[in-house]
C-alpha cells in the first residue's frame, strides 16, 4: 500500500476535514505540520497554484484542496463511503458541501477584521446558518448522512467547532441554539462521534491561538 | 414533467453552457426553458431556494443545484455514452481541481475586466490572463485537458469563450496574442456541434455587456 502524508496546519478546519475522513476510513497516514507564515519547500512542490493546506500525497502523488482530497480518499479507500449511492442524493450531497466550500469563509474572517468589514462578515455568516436551520437540515435526522455522518457532515467541521471559538474571541454571537435548534442538535450529534471528537483540535488551544493572532491584528489597526 | 429533463438557465450564462454541453454529448433530450432574471418564476425560486439562480437542472420533478454538480450528476446518470470524468481516482482528483480552479478564478477576474477601469481594470486583465496561462500549462501538448478526450475540464472551461470577446473590448486587448495555445484548444473544441450548439454568439454577450455597463452606471 502506497504511503499516505497529509501537510497539514492543525488550526485550519479544512485540514479537519481530512483527517475526520483518513480517520473514518482507518488509513494509516504521516502528518506533517506546516508553518504557514513559512510555508516549506515540500508545500510549494506539491501544491505550486495556490501554496494552501491541506495537501494530501498518496505514492508521491499530491491532491490539492480538501472537497477534491475527501472525494479522492473516498473513491481510492471505498469502505465506509461517505457519500449516497445513489446518484440525486449525491447531488444533494455535492450542492452542500459546495456551500459549505463557498459560505462558510466568514468563520475564519471574523477573527482577522474589524469595524464595518467585521459586522458584514458576522451577518454573512449568520445568513448562512439560516439557511442550512432552514433547507439543509431535515427534523429527526442525526446527521446530514442520515443515521451515521458522511461527507456533509465533515464538511460542515468549522460551524460545528470553529465558530463558537471565533465567537468567543471576537465578542460577536451569530449561533443561538434557540434560534437554531436542528443545527444545535447537529453539532451536538456531530462533537459525540467518536472518531469526529478524536479529530477536532483541543478548544483551549484554539482559543489561545485565536485571541493571540486577535491582539495582533487589533495591534496593526491601531498603530 | 415525470421522467423528463428541464433545464432552467439564462442564455449568456457560462456555467447554463456547461449543463447544455453535457446534456448535448449524452444526446439527452430535455426542455429548456430561459429564465428571466430580473423577474425570477416561481418555479425557479422554488427548485433552488438556497440561491436562487440559474442553471438548474430537474430530472424526473427533482432539482439539481449548481453547474459542476450538474455536469457530475448527467455523466452519472448516462453513463454508458461519452463519458466525461476519467475512471481513474487520481485523474478524477485532478479534473476536479482544474474545474474548481475555473469556478474560483475565472468568473471574478473576468467580471472585474468589464466592471472596472483604470489600474483595477489592468490588475484584472493581468490577474485573467495569468489564470489562463496556469490552464495553458495544464493543458501542456494535450487535445483535450487530462490527455483523453473531450472531458470535464473542458466543459468547465470553454463556455468562457464566448465572454472573451467582451472582455477585450472591454479591457483592450487580445487573449490569443497572449494565450494561443488555448485558443487553438477553444477552436478545436468548437468544432464539436456540442459545443458550438452550446455557446452563445460573442457579438450578442457583448452587446449584453454594454447593456450590463450602462444598467450598473458603468461608462
Amino acid at each position: 500500500m502506497a504511503a499516505v502524508k497529509l501537510l497539514g496546519a492543525w488550526v485550519s478546519p479544512y485540514n479537519c476535514r481530512v483527517i475526520c475522513a483518513l480517520k473514518l476510513k482507518g488509513i494509516a497516514y504521516e502528518y506533517m505540520e506546516e508553518d504557514l507564515l513559512n510555508k516549506s519547500p515540500l508545500l510549494l512542490q506539491y501544491n505550486p497554484v495556490h501554496k494552501k493546506i491541506p495537501v494530501l500525497v498518496h505514492g508521491g502523488r499530491s491532491i490539492c484542496e480538501s472537497a477534491v482530497i475527501l472525494r479522492y480518499i473516498d473513491e481510492t479507500w471505498p469502505e465506509n463511503p461517505l457519500l449516497p449511492a445513489d446518484p440525486y442524493e449525491r447531488a444533494v450531497a455535492l450542492f452542500w458541501i459546495k456551500f459549505a466550500d463557498d459560505t462558510t469563509f466568514p468563520i475564519a474572517m471574523m477573527y482577522l477584521i474589524t469595524g464595518e468589514e467585521q459586522k458584514k462578515a458576522a451577518k454573512e455568516c449568520s445568513e448562512m446558518l439560516e439557511t442550512i436551520e432552514e433547507h439543509g437540515l431535515v427534523e429527526g435526522k442525526k446527521f446530514f448522512g442520515g443515521d451515521e455522518i458522511n461527507m456533509v457532515d465533515i464538511a460542515f467541521c468549522s460551524v460545528a467547532h470553529w465558530l463558537g471559538v471565533i465567537e468567543e474571541v471576537t465578542g460577536l454571537k451569530a449561533f443561538e441554539p434557540h434560534k437554531f435548534p436542528k443545527l444545535n442538535s447537529w453539532i451536538l450529534n456531530f462533537k459525540s462521534v467518536p472518531v469526529i471528537k478524536e479529530s477536532l483540535p483541543d478548544i483551549e488551544t484554539m482559543l489561545a491561538f485565536f485571541k493571540g493572532r486577535r491582539e495582533m491584528v487589533l495591534a496593526s489597526k491601531s498603530s | 414533467m415525470e421522467g423528463g429533463v428541464v433545464l432552467l438557465d439564462f442564455w449568456a450564462s457560462m456555467f447554463g453552457m456547461r449543463v447544455r454541453i453535457a446534456l448535448a454529448e449524452k444526446e439527452i433530450k430535455y426542455e429548456y426553458r430561459e429564465q428571466d432574471l430580473r423577474n425570477k418564476s416561481d418555479l425557479l425560486l422554488q427548485m433552488n431556494p438556497v440561491h436562487k439562480k440559474i442553471p438548474v437542472l430537474i430530472h424526473n420533478g427533482k432539482p439539481i443545484c449548481e453547474s459542476l454538480v450538474q455536469v457530475q450528476y448527467i455523466d452519472e446518470v448516462w453513463h454508458d455514452k461519452a463519458p466525461l470524468l476519467p475512471a481513474d481516482p487520481y485523474k478524477r482528483a485532478t479534473a476536479r481541481f482544474w474545474a474548481d480552479f475555473v469556478d474560483k478564478k475565472m468568473y471574478d477576474s473576468g467580471s472585474k475586466i468589464w466592471k472596472t477601469k483604470g489600474e483595477e481594470q489592468e490588475a484584472a486583465k493581468k490577474e485573467f490572463i495569468e489564470n489562463l496561462k496556469l490552464l495553458e500549462g495544464e493543458l501542456g501538448d494535450n487535445l483535450y485537458f487530462g490527455g483523453e478526450g473531450f472531458g470535464y475540464v473542458d466543459v468547465a472551461l470553454v463556455p468562457f469563450y464566448c465572454w472573451f470577446y467582451a472582455y477585450e473590448q472591454c479591457g483592450g486587448f487580445s487573449i490569443e496574442a497572449e494565450c494561443p495555445k488555448l485558443i487553438a484548444w477553444v477552436k478545436r473544441c468548437m468544432q464539436k456541434e456540442s459545443v458550438a450548439k452550446s455557446l452563445a454568439d460573442p457579438e450578442k454577450v457583448y452587446e449584453f455587456v454594454l447593456h450590463l455597463k450602462k444598467a450598473y452606471g458603468i461608462e
